[in-house]
């Protein structure tokens, strides 16, 4: 059974107002900086460690390296023109902010999507899902050294990325989903050459349980590592995978079904360790998943009827005054879109609620307190964190 | 969410309620209430899930108004509460007892709108703007524009031409 140390240690002792009576010139403690530029770290952020030995007391994140005020810049822009800043707002997966920025601008303008959309929609959110697992497994097994399996899992991502090519027109930003549907139904042969794509990946994923997951290493530095107590998800917010590795089915697909969720069939995958491979499992089970519900999609989706809603002109679109919020099951964990409009063709405000906000600041801070130093990468990049989504 | 919004008036003195879906709702109260309100959805409703907390800068009202969204998984929807504060001087009570991770986003609305909580964790510490000596930058009347005209140079050689005119030139060279 895994207990929970995260409390262990109150050295150093605390100051007055909570902070900690750290003094560096001692030879007790030393500042460490992992990141910004560290193979440790996930994307552009920082973490600050203050080190005892080879034991954290005390770690704080730190962000902005990559800050360009999307929230602010959508505000000086029409709806539409928000599209190409949305998708930037998180790399590896960002179909996610396209769907959750178009559905809830749909939803204040009072437009109803085709039903074909939806599924096609459905379909892209999957195959986003797919890849930035892909990217986090290989980032996984990269911080305790297992170089290879990233290798692996990025030829997969690759071949999902041909396929996102050839249905998008683009390999990394789609800007497919847009206000009022998709750009395009499916290209022909589609279905043939995914599945060719999904049989791959499914050839890749045996290969990445065999030497990542049953290997004695990754096993040994996983397995009790990096304990969040269940206690502590709704305290810090927790979603997602890292919610679902402590046993807590918090999953938006099911909890509150949207786009064609309700049709497809599929479990909420959970592990109950709560550790760093029990997050892995987690979302390894999620990629499968993700084949499966592809395949599903390809094999339910209606293939006529129209994709886009009859929409006004869109350089002249005003969007009554209102509110709302959107959100989506995205690979990390809850993402969602808090947009409020004012009557005008702009936005008023649009604030993007993003997994890593909550996972990778107060969060990890907190676990990361009596963490070995070696420990550290693996512990941050089992939180699935992508910085540009904490300071978009 | 009819069934909430009559409970919650009997504990709370509630202002406009926006029934926006089935399951979201947005409520606006008065600031004094908001502490326990949100207790009270916390662990008497089942709104355990501090989805976000962020402002909206209503400049011509000259007030800003905080959302805190709260999610009920078991019930399946959410609640938005709404309190407007005056933009001058603007602060409001901290709700990091209540969840810890709302330090977080009192820190990033102190330094992105200025709106301080008092006794927040390390509310004054800079989050992501490093060295910022302006306005907060995410306020309404803060100018992008200006900003960077006064701050950044020029990159030498480069020139920029005003689109419509740019366009007009080189579609109707003599001026048709």
């Amino acid at each position: 059974m895994v207990q929970d140390l995260s409390d262990r240690s109150q050295y150093p002792a605390r100051n007055r107002d909570g902070t900690l009576d750290v003094d560096l010139t001692s030879g007790k403690y030393l500042k460490l900086w992992q990141g910004p530029n560290h193979p440790g770290i996930t994307g552009n952020m920082s973490v600050e460690l203050t080190v005892c030995g080879d034991e954290v007391v005390e770690g704080k994140t730190h962000v902005g390296y990559l800050h360009r005020g999307f929230e602010k810049l959508m505000e000086r822009r029409t709806f539409i023109q928000c599209f190409p800043i949305v998708c930037r707002i998180c790399v590896p997966e960002p179909d996610f902010n396209e769907y959750c920025y178009a559905a809830a601008v749909e939803e204040l303008a009072g437009v109803e999507i085709p039903e074909q959309a939806k599924w096609i929609r459905t379909l892209i959110l999957e195959m986003g899902r797919f890849n930035s697992l892909m990217m986090y497994l290989g980032g996984q097994s990269g911080s305790l050294g297992l170089g290879v399996i990233g290798q692996w899992t990025t030829y997969v991502r690759d071949l999902m990325l041909d396929r996102f090519e050839e249905l998008t027109g683009a390999r990394i930003y789609h800007m497919f989903i847009l206000p009022g549907g998709v750009r395009d139904t499916l290209p022909e042969g589609f279905d043939a050459r995914m599945e060719e794509t999904l049989r791959e990946a499914e050839r890749t994923m045996k290969d990445v349980w065999n030497v990542m997951f049953q290997n004695a290493v990754f096993r040994k530095r996983t397995i009790g590592v990096g304990y969040i107590n269940p206690a502590l998800f709704d305290d810090y917010g927790v979603t997602g995978p890292t919610a679902r590795g402590g046993g807590v089915a918090k999953d938006v697909r099911r909890d509150q079904p949207y786009l064609a969720y309700p049709d497809l069939e599929f479990e909420v995958n959970v592990a109950r360790d709560s550790d760093i491979y029990s997050r892995a499992d987690v979302r390894r089970r999620d990629a499968l998943q993700s084949i499966d519900l592809i395949r599903q999609i390809l094999a339910k989706m209606p293939r006529t009827g129209p994709v886009m809603a009859k929409m006004p002109n869109m350089l002249h679109w005003k969007i009554p005054r209102g509110e709302t919020y959107i959100r989506g099951e995205c690979s990390r964990g809850e993402y969602g879109f808090y947009v409020v409009t004012d009557g005008s063709g702009y936005p008023r405000r649009v604030n993007v609620r993003g997994p890593s906000y909550t996972h990778a600041m107060a969060l990890l801070e907190r676990l990361i307190v009596n963490c070995n130093i070696a420990d550290v990468a693996a512990l941050l990049v089992s939180l699935h964190t992508y910085p540009p989504e904490i300071e978009r | 969410m009819q069934d909430l919004q009559t409970r919650l008036a009997q504990h709370t003195d509630l202002g406009e309620w926006t029934q926006q879906r089935a399951d979201l709702a947005f409520v606006t109260v008065a600031r004094e209430h908001l502490h326990g309100l949100l207790r009270h959805l916390r662990d008497h409703e089942g709104f355990t899930h501090l989805v976000l907390l962020t402002a909206v800068d209503w400049l011509e009202d000259g007030q800003f108004q905080l959302t805190y969204l709260m999610n009920n998984r078991a019930a399946a929807r959410d609640i938005g509460v709404r309190v407007l504060i005056p933009r001058e001087g603007a602060d409001m009570d901290s709700i990091h007892d209540l969840w810890p991770t709302a330090a977080t986003y009192q820190r990033e609305l102190r330094e992105m709108f200025g709106i301080d909580f008092p006794g927040s964790p390390r509310v004054d510490e800079e989050f992501i703007l490093e060295g910022w000596r302006d306005m907060p930058p995410y306020r309404r009347d803060f100018d992008t524009l200006k900003y960077a005209q006064e701050e950044f140079a020029e990159r030498p050689g480069r020139v920029s031409k005003d689109p419509e005119t740019h366009m007009k030139q080189k579609l109707y060279p003599d001026g048709a």
